[in-house]
């Protein structure tokens, strides 16, 4: 099992959710991020003076998946995410972690009957 | 970044050559409007006694009598302005502010509302209002509202809703401060300011002005409170955010423009109550006052974002809630006395030069004004004072001459009234602060600035998980 965290931009969650449900993957746990990367900050203008906002809003998801789904969602998530043809900075980027176990509350049940 | 030029330029273009239209057919309306106003003389004439400033006018009339019609507004009038500190204010400025500290920035506005409202009726309108005593300040025949019954009556309404009117004026001018003060002041030290800056700052100017004192005899013309609350406010706020130095963060970092938005609406909504019932009667007056009000006001909020979009080159929500009240605060003490023109210039001055005042002027000096309660209250209340002086049209009201209309004289009382307004509150202002430094301190300490003034302050939290 393995547990997928991925960094994309807020304007593509949309697109990733349609590209994993084309895989028949329907679980995701999405959340609103705040990070610093390649991409920079940008400025906002309150009342004539300019500020610098160094955190960039992301969206966060992460999915745990069995072994076997670990590459066709990783691709799902790559081809969908990208802005534009070639990809921007600020795109965002994928991480795979080893997931140890799992639980589902309800049921108790464990590992990979609990995804 | 975001400089897409072509697109947005010509639109402003556009948008100033309809403002350069908008002027033109101020002319041509001024002229027309004289002639439309001229049958209306008469009725203005009688009204005029009671006009020529908002106060009580306690001249002894031929018997007074109570109105209905008058004293109906005037009640819905004094709620409205109410609106205008809480939630008006309190939105307007807690919206600004920092997540962590917007709390604090509406308990400002909240507990000053209730200290002026209890202080108001004990000494508060005696002071102001009472007899005059040498043209300083009244005497204390109406201490707790001593010998004011249900029956007593000023102008044409109950004094009772007088008293209560005037109280909303004095609790909004000393709560508009505290933009200049938030995101480091101690509560405590805030709580005094309010008490003493009320007792030795606000009431006697109020009496000066409007409670028959020696600018009011000097025939300033003060429609709604230009030098009484606005200036003042203003000036305080400055000598307030040099006292207090800046903020560990000195940014500007709005938690939620949305209720800063809100707040602008409510406190447009309010100061019809504000400006229209100066006139204290419900009548042409009253009516001039309010379309002057929603005119100005429209007028500097488009003058503030078109000077916004070629400056900073984006048109903002902020920039046009702030251009809104920078109007209304300009054309408060011009309201009731200029025409339409007037007040379409007013506006848009009011949306051009406040605006100059917080982009560029504050970062020359570095002063922490952090809401621009000096650059909007102070710059645009002077503005709408000398102003009233150039625009005053005697056909809208008999009591006020303006330059324009061949009287120069009234300009040189504007400033006088002006400088004399700015000269006592910053001597005063300033002792005020030496006090509360030397027995409260001014500022929370440093590490409670950082963490957010509404746990350090108040143990408790704007928005919860």
């Amino acid at each position: 099992m393995k547990y997928i965290i991925a960094i994309i931009q807020p304007t593509k969650l949309e697109a990733v959710k349609e590209a994993l449900s084309h895989i028949e993957l329907f679980r995701l746990t999405v959340s609103d991020a705040q990070g610093i990367g390649r991409q920079k900050g940008h400025t906002e203008v309150y009342r004539g003076h300019e500020y610098a906002v160094n955190f960039v809003s992301k969206v966060k998801l992460e999915i745990a998946v069995d072994d076997q789904f670990v590459e066709p969602t990783v691709q799902a998530i790559v081809d969908s995410a990208r802005t534009g043809k070639e990809g921007k900075i600020g795109d965002g980027k994928i991480f795979i972690l080893p997931l140890e176990d799992a639980l589902r509350i309800r049921t108790r049940e464990r590992g990979k009957e609990a995804l | 970044m975001y400089k897409k030029k072509f697109s947005r330029f010509p639109s402003v273009y556009i948008a100033l050559f309809a403002m350069v239209v908008g002027f033109m057919a101020y002319y041509a309306f001024g002229q027309t409007g004289d002639t439309a106003h001229k049958a209306a003389d008469t009725v203005k004439a009688a009204v005029t006694a009671v006009v020529s400033a908002p106060a009580p006018a306690p001249a002894p009339a031929p018997a007074p009598k109570l109105d209905s019609g008058d004293t109906a507004w005037m009640i819905v009038a004094t709620a409205l302005v109410m609106l205008m500190t809480l939630p008006g204010l309190a939105l307007f400025y807690g919206g600004l502010a920092k997540r962590k500290d917007m709390l604090n920035v509406i308990a400002m506005s909240f507990v000053t509302f209730c200290i002026v409202s209890v202080l108001w009726i004990v000494y508060g309108y005696t002071l102001s209002f009472g007899t005059d005593v040498k043209g300083i300040i009244g005497n204390l025949d109406k201490f707790m509202m001593n010998t004011i019954t249900v029956n007593s009556i000023s102008g044409t309404i109950p004094e009772f809703i007088f008293v209560v009117f005037q109280l909303t004026f004095a609790a909004i001018t000393v709560a508009l401060a505290s933009g200049a003060y938030i995101e480091r002041m101690k509560f405590s030290a805030w709580i005094a300011f309010s008490v003493l800056w009320l007792t030795f700052v606000y009431l006697p100017i109020a009496h000066w002005v409007w409670g028959n004192g020696f600018l009011a005899k000097l025939g300033a013309l003060d429609f709604a409170g230009g030098t009484v609350v606005h200036i003042n406010a203003g000036i305080a706020a400055l000598i307030g955010a040099l006292f207090l130095g800046k903020r560990v963060r000195q940014d500007l970092k709005p938690n939620n423009l949305v209720f800063t938005a809100t707040g602008a609406g409510l406190l447009w909504f309010g100061w019809f109550g504000f400006n229209a019932g100066s006139a204290l009667t419900a009548g042409g007056l009253a009516s001039a006052a309010f379309i002057n009000t929603n005119t100005a006001t429209a007028m500097a909020a488009l003058a503030w974002m078109i000077t916004e979009w070629i400056y900073n080159k984006k048109p903002t929500v902020l920039g046009l809630a702030s251009g809104a009240v920078a109007g209304l605060v300009a054309i408060t003490p011009a309201a009731g006395f200029v025409n339409i023109g007037g007040s379409l210039v007013i506006g848009a001055l009011a949306g051009i030069i406040p605006f100059f005042m917080v982009a560029i002027v504050k970062k020359k000096f570095g002063y922490d004004d952090t809401l621009d309660a000096f650059g909007i209250h102070g710059v645009g209340g002077t503005l709408g004072a000398l102003l009233t002086g150039v625009f005053a049209d005697p056909a809208i009201n008999a009591a006020g001459k303006g330059l324009l209309y061949g009287n120069p004289a009234q300009l040189k009382i504007q400033f006088i009234a002006v400088g004399t307004t700015i000269g006592y509150d910053a001597v005063v202002t300033i002792l005020i602060f030496l006090v509360i430094k030397a027995l409260i301190g001014l500022r929370v300490k440093p590490e409670a600035e950082v963490a957010g003034m509404d746990t350090s302050e108040h143990g408790e939290n704007a928005y919860n998980f």
